[in-house]
């Protein structure tokens, strides 16, 4: 689950984070009277969307109007709100279609001398958390990752145990920080760390991280997305949860127990296990296809299910056949077939279906296909459906 | 032979009063009864505050140490709700069952970033989680897959996917390939058991002839499994990578990425196991076949 930069800053401040001085803002009044509040001379205006790029983004109704700006005054604050709020935002990471803003964070202008990077993630290598530093700030840290590898520090932690305290001065030093900075950067790296680990959290980023003139280390921006299978633990962070920002048949397949995924294509898929659905979609492309998304109805694949990821399939409107490839092992062929069936009178289906059965009772399975009477095309095995599926849309 | 599963092997299910841990251990018992008529194979499970009881002729122990003290268990099957089966794992491994198959699905990360410290030179060893199961065809099957599809063979097949792994195994049957054991090692990002154990192990056993590698999208691990295979295995290795059409971003994690040096694509992953002269399956249509190449590269 991911939240917002304003959530998360107040939800690291609750930890002893510093971070600037803000206030949420949803209407033009309110920004000019946070800029107020604040006291200026400078306030920031920062668009709330989950994606990330928002400086450089613009609206698609005021294309000179960017996601984050600098104002010097509580009119030009509430003029640049006017233009960003019920507009909407496309930046690199949103996709052509955008975001839609609904809330502002204003921030005090803060002096920035320098730029860092930090962040934690779970690494796959150690089986632990790790903390990632460079002195990039500011920049995506997959292209320094991709272009600077050097310039990545990594430092894994004891989930148990939290961020030492010389592994924090050590990342510090390696930073270049000095002076009343080293102090700073060990207090707050353990605060990060231990942050990551009580709330589940699967990625906290914090990008830029501001070295004040001063020395103070303030986080400039935060991104943090919790482990959804742990939210079970978590009941008080679920209010955070902004069902705008997610795909709607995302969240609709989610709570019937499916997993899908939009994709750009045309040809829908259905399919049984996660690695078979992912590589349905590779098989679609290899023939010359493309998919419109990736759908794991699980081992269960009952009659509701079914219908319900039918349901998810076609509410996409770029989709204009569908592949459906289930591998029945304990769950029998000739079961899943009836939930096919069942779903496909329920729903009604128009447009062109290939089925790929294999496994248990498939011979049953085929014959029920066959005598439904229904427009649907049997697929003799993978290779055979994938090309049926996509010569399908062509007809 | 075979690896981690034989004919020693006896079993216990952590979980076996649930649905689904009743009927896999109810499947898995009737698999050794029909490969192995006469032996106790499936010997017992585990629910705590339901020991002494009896549920469908499987004696119940409320915890794993009372199990393996009655019935001589070395493997256990852990079917527990994702909020509590760390905590089985756990169990299991102070125990010194030897063998954990983790077949839950949706174990919160940092628990099994406990579970991983935990087990850190532990003697057990843990597969899975959120895995198919481990199946040596014809000896025993520990997990969910359906036992028929894995015929006896010479081909040890190692999977990070379900479904996938089924698919794999029913393509190699149609050729007339087999497993020798077959092991599903799980999509979480912390797993017990990588590649590189199990290459090993397939490499070392003598009824194995050549591997087949299932991987996918994320993470690093099959590129290290390349580097392995390189420096260790001298038997056919056939390999296929799904996700070459996934969204970069969807799955993979956003700083995943960054830990492996921009690693994690299908593409990558493909071109490092083809240097070291794996047969990489273009499409998962041909992973039975790919193996058949492998093999004949080599006569």
């Amino acid at each position: 689950m991911k939240i917002h930069e304003y959530q998360a800053k107040q939800l690291l401040a609750k930890c002893g984070v510093k971070v600037p001085r803000g206030i949420v803002a949803k209407t033009p009044d309110e920004a000019a009277a946070a800029f107020t509040e604040l006291g200026g001379p400078l306030a920031v205006v920062k668009s709330q969307i989950h994606a990330g790029g928002r400086g450089k983004g613009r609206f698609k109704q005021h294309p000179d109007q960017p996601g984050v700006v600098l104002v010097k005054s509580a009119d030009a604050a509430k003029d640049h709100a006017a233009r960003m709020l019920d507009s909407t935002l496309v930046t690199i990471q949103t996709g052509a279609e955008g975001k839609a803003v609904s809330t502002l964070l204003i921030e005090e202008g803060l002096k920035i001398a320098k730029e860092m990077y930090l962040g934690v993630v779970v690494d796959r290598e150690s089986g632990g958390p790790v903390l990632i530093a460079s002195t990039e700030g500011g920049m995506e840290i997959e292209v320094v990752a991709h272009n600077n590898p050097e310039k990545i520090l990594n430092e894994p932690y004891d989930v148990e145990a939290g961020l030492q305290p010389y592994q924090a001065r050590n990342v510090a030093y390696r930073l270049g920080l000095e002076g009343p900075s080293i102090r700073a950067a060990e207090k707050l790296l353990k605060q990060l760390c231990q942050f990551f680990v009580d709330n589940d959290c699967s990625m906290v980023e914090i990008n830029p991280l501001v070295v004040t003139a001063d020395g103070d280390l303030i986080v400039g921006d935060a991104k943090v997305t919790f482990d959804d299978n742990a939210m079970f633990r978590h009941q008080d962070l679920l209010p955070l949860r902004d069902l705008a920002e997610e795909e709607p048949m995302e969240v609709q397949a989610q709570a019937s127990g499916l997993s899908y995924v939009k994709l750009e294509g045309n040809l829908g898929c259905l399919v049984n296990g996660a690695g078979l659905a992912m590589s349905t979609m590779d098989i679609i492309k290899y023939h010359g296809g493309a998919p419109a998304n990736f759908l794991d109805v699980g081992g269960g694949a009952n009659v509701d299910q079914v219908t319900e990821a039918f349901r998810i399939i076609l509410a996409d409107p770029n989709v204009k056949g569908i592949l459906v490839n289930i591998f029945g092992g304990i769950m029998k062929c000739d079961t899943i077939v009836t939930a096919l069936l069942s779903a496909y009178d329920k729903i009604g289906i128009t447009i062109p279906l290939v089925v790929r059965l294999e496994g248990t009772n498939v011979e049953i399975a085929r014959k029920m296909l066959a005598d439904s009477g229904k427009k649907i095309t049997i697929g003799t095995d993978l290779t055979d459906a994938a090309k049926k599926a996509v010569a399908s849309l062509g007809a | 032979m075979s690896i981690l599963v034989d004919k020693n092997t006896k079993i216990i299910c952590q979980g076996i009063t649930g649905k689904s841990g009743l009927f896999h251990s109810q499947q898995c018992r009737a698999y050794a009864k029909e490969h192995r008529p006469g032996e106790d194979v499936f010997v017992g499970g585990c629910t705590p505050g339901k020991g002494g009881t009896e549920i469908d002729g499987f004696p119940v122990f409320n915890t794993v140490e009372q199990a393996i003290q009655k019935t001589g268990a070395n493997c256990s099957l852990i079917f527990v709700p994702p909020p509590f089966a760390a905590d089985a794992i756990l169990e299991a491994n102070d125990a010194g069952i030897g063998l954990i198959v983790c077949i839950t699905e949706g174990i919160p990360v940092l628990d099994m970033a406990r579970v991983h410290r935990a087990m850190q030179g532990s003697k057990n060893r843990l597969i899975g989680p959120n895995c198919p199961g481990i199946i040596t065809p014809g000896v025993a099957k520990i997990g969910i897959m359906p036992g028929y599809i894995h015929k006896k063979g010479t081909v040890g097949l190692i999977s990070k996917s379900g479904t996938l792994t089924y698919e794999a195994a029913w393509q190699m049957g149609n050729i007339g390939l087999g497993q020798s054991t077959a092991v599903g090692i799980g999509g979480d990002p912390i797993i017990g058991t990588m590649y590189i154990d199990l290459l090993k192990m397939f490499q070392d056993d003598p009824a194995t002839e050549s591997i087949l590698m299932i991987g996918e999208i994320g993470g690093n691990a099959e590129i290290q499994a390349a580097q392995f295979i390189k420096e260790y295995v001298t038997k056919p290795v056939a390999a296929f990578i799904a996700g070459a059409t996934a969204p970069p971003g969807k799955r993979m994690g956003h700083a995943g990425a960054i830990i492996s040096g921009g690693a994690g694509t299908a593409a990558e992953k493909k071109a490092a196991l083809e240097a070291v002269g794996v047969v990489v399956a273009d499409s998962p249509a041909d992973m039975g076949t790919a193996v058949k190449r492998a093999i004949d590269k080599r006569k």
